[in-house]
């Protein structure tokens, strides 16, 4: 009943294999051109909303508070990365290629920058709740939007061009791995039930000795962090950096994502990511309906379905596996577990 | 530990409260001295001074309204005092957040039942061993040995604070679907997974029919027995109060305004008059 050593190892080999199948398949439609670029691209895009949605889960679902600043986080990350792969280059190293290299490194640059950023402007935020914080978060990601638009070293208004298209489906795999396996791993350890706690109740968690300011800065820093890390795969992936990217309509725009999926659930958030991605894309012959469908989609399942897709529940390769193999289990246990990534696939 | 059948008597403190002879020469867990708190022009308490031994059980009662929520708001530094010292264990407790109070050894439950709802009962327990485990989030995210070490001992240790009110089989639901009882219950037993030194229970019996309350009655004893600690609690159920405490405060808008055993208490007539009133017949 509970979670053990071997049968976590044994979920996490599971998980490999299907992961890198997944990733296997992939790649060959790719290179054998199943895939034309207008699907590796929408696909690309995807893994990217994934990343995002995924790590605005962890403020959003399980830390229960309500930022809106999440674009801002994205747009360091964005501006970061891209300003370090444009301005240095690291040669190749036999066979590593220096470029991949490089494109790791300003990722993880600007994903930490944006972690700093959500530490110095969480601390004060996350003293107020509910709506004081949706404003205040709000209000510091348009700050970012205009600081950028102002300043010379992003180009200000005009924008920011000449970036390499380094976004593949193999990074935005690797990152959307990273993701999952952090907010999962993170989530089912004593620090994710502290999280948990604090959405569930504060006080009650204070009073049973959970350090509120510090676990509220953690999930807000985590979360930070892979929105810059998913701002660094958006940059190179449009190879071309403007302010208004990343207003505040990207912002709800995740949080619709992270409600939609059901706040608390990560595969809940990996597939609405995925269809709200591909949604409009498929609605491009419809044009003039394309909002209307959208919108009523939402509608739809919010009042059918109002804590989300998934509600807080997991998928799980495993527990697939077992029901296959073994017919019939006891009812239900302890929250099971998911699997990484492979419901991506479209 | 074993239960003690015989009890010390109560002797007088220097505090002006009563205490168990054997816990005299020792810190007492609890001293509170000119404890007072205002809100804005209104003084909610004033003037609160008690002393509690290491292993006693007293009773905070009063009339609804008279400040005694708002004590146990200021043991655990949820309300900030205006005036007056806390220690606990001999320590002061001014300028420490909530969790850190936690830390120093005091636990409570609530008036409104506050449990993680969505949360497995199992994992309400565990968030009470929370400070007891050891392993970074570092640890945690790579599931290094420390993470399974500790996880595994603090699985065993919830499910055995579980096993003390009979609730392990439980420990898969989730907690709001717990009847009420048992959500009272649990709510005792995540106090009690941060090892506390002192219980504080806000009306443990609210809502529980009498054989109920006589059941939570022995579960009291049982926990100070067995945990030897000390239990403060608030509660209008006399039967319980009278049954269960060593010591009585009585609190009339944020003042005591008697200390004692529960025969001295029940035969004061300024406590009658305040509140038990009506019985003056």
């Amino acid at each position: 009943m509970r979670e053990n050593r071997k049968s976590f190892f044994g979920r996490t080999i599971l998980n490999t294999c299907l992961c890198l199948a997944f990733f296997l398949i992939v790649e060959y439609m790719i290179g054998a051109k199943i895939l034309n670029r207008y699907y590796t691209n929408i696909l690309n895009l995807v893994l990217i909303y994934v990343i995002a949605a995924v790590s605005l889960n962890l403020t959003c679902g399980y830390l229960g508070q309500l930022p809106l600043g999440h674009a801002g986080f994205m747009s360091i990350g964005a501006y970061t990365a891209a300003i370090i792969t444009t301005r240095f280059s690291i040669p190749d190293l036999g066979p590593i290629s220096g470029e991949a290299v490089l494109f790791l490194l300003a990722t993880i640059a600007g994903g930490i920058l944006a972690m700093v950023a959500g530490i110095v402007i969480g601390l004060p935020a996350l003293r107020l709740k509910g709506d004081y914080l949706a404003i205040i978060t709000l209000a510091f990601g348009e700050i970012i939007r205009v600081l950028v638009q102002n300043i010379k070293i992003t180009g200000g208004a005009m924008g920011m061009g000449g970036i390499g298209r380094y976004t593949g489906f193999g990074w935005g795999f690797f990152w959307t791995i990273m993701v999952v396996a952090f907010t999962f791993l993170l989530v089912n350890s004593r620090h994710g039930r502290a999280i948990k706690s604090v959405r569930e109740d504060e006080i009650a968690a204070e009073s049973v000795g959970i350090n509120l300011t510090y676990y509220k800065i953690v999930a807000f820093a985590g979360a930070a962090f892979f929105a810059g890390v998913s701002g660094s795969l958006f940059a190179h992936h449009i190879c071309y950096l403007e302010p208004g990217n990343f207003g505040y309509n990207m912002s709800i725009e995740m949080l619709v994502m992270v409600v939609l999926g059901g706040l608390g659930s990560i595969s809940g958030s990996i597939i609405s990511a995925t269809v709200l991605t591909i949604v409009p894309e498929v609605l491009q012959t419809f044009a003039s309906w394309k909002m209307i469908i959208y919108s009523l989609l939402l509608v739809v399942v919010m009042i059918f379905k109002p804590s989300g897709l998934m509600g807080d529940y997991e998928l799980s390769a495993a527990r697939l596996v077992r029901k296959v193999f073994r017919k019939k289990e006891e009812t239900p246990k302890l929250p099971e577990n998911y699997t990484e990534g492979e419901e991506t696939d479209e | 530990m074993n239960r003690k059948q015989e009890r010390s008597p109560l002797v007088p403190v220097p505090s002006g409260f009563l205490m168990r002879e054997e816990d005299v020469d020792k810190t007492p867990v609890l001293e509170i001295r000119h404890l007072g708190v205002d809100f804005g022009g209104l003084v909610a308490v004033e003037d609160f001074n008690m002393a509690l031994g290491r292993t006693e059980i007293a009773g905070l009662i009063g009339p609804n309204g008279a400040g005694k929520t708002t004590v146990f708001n200021l043991l655990t530094n949820e309300i900030e005092p205006t005036r007056g010292i806390i220690m606990i264990d001999g320590y002061d407790t001014r300028g420490r957040k909530p969790h850190e109070i936690c830390r120093m050894g005091v636990a409570r439950t609530f008036q409104n039942i506050r449990l993680f709802r969505n949360m497995t009962v199992l994992e309400n327990v565990k968030i009470g061993l929370h400070n007891e485990m050891k392993y970074s989030i570092g640890e945690a995210v790579l599931r290094l040995p420390r993470y399974w070490d500790n996880e595994s001992i603090s699985d065993m240790r919830a499910l055995e604070l579980l096993s003390f009110f009979n609730m392990q089989d439980m420990a898969g639901w989730k907690a709001g679907s717990l009847p009420y009882g048992a959500q009272r219950r649990l709510e005792i037993v995540r106090a009690l997974a941060t090892n506390p030194s002192l219980l504080l229970l806000d009306e443990p019996a609210a809502g529980m029919n009498p054989s109920e309350t006589v059941e939570l009655m022995n579960n009291i004893r049982r926990i100070r027995d067995e945990f030897s600690i000390a239990i403060l609690l608030i509660e209008h159920d006399m039967n319980l109060v009278m049954g269960v405490c060593d010591g009585i405060v009585v609190l009339n808008y944020g003042k005591i305004i008697a200390k004692g055993s529960p025969e001295d208490i029940m035969s004061d007539p300024v406590v009658i008059e305040a509140y038990l009133g009506k019985a003056d017949q």
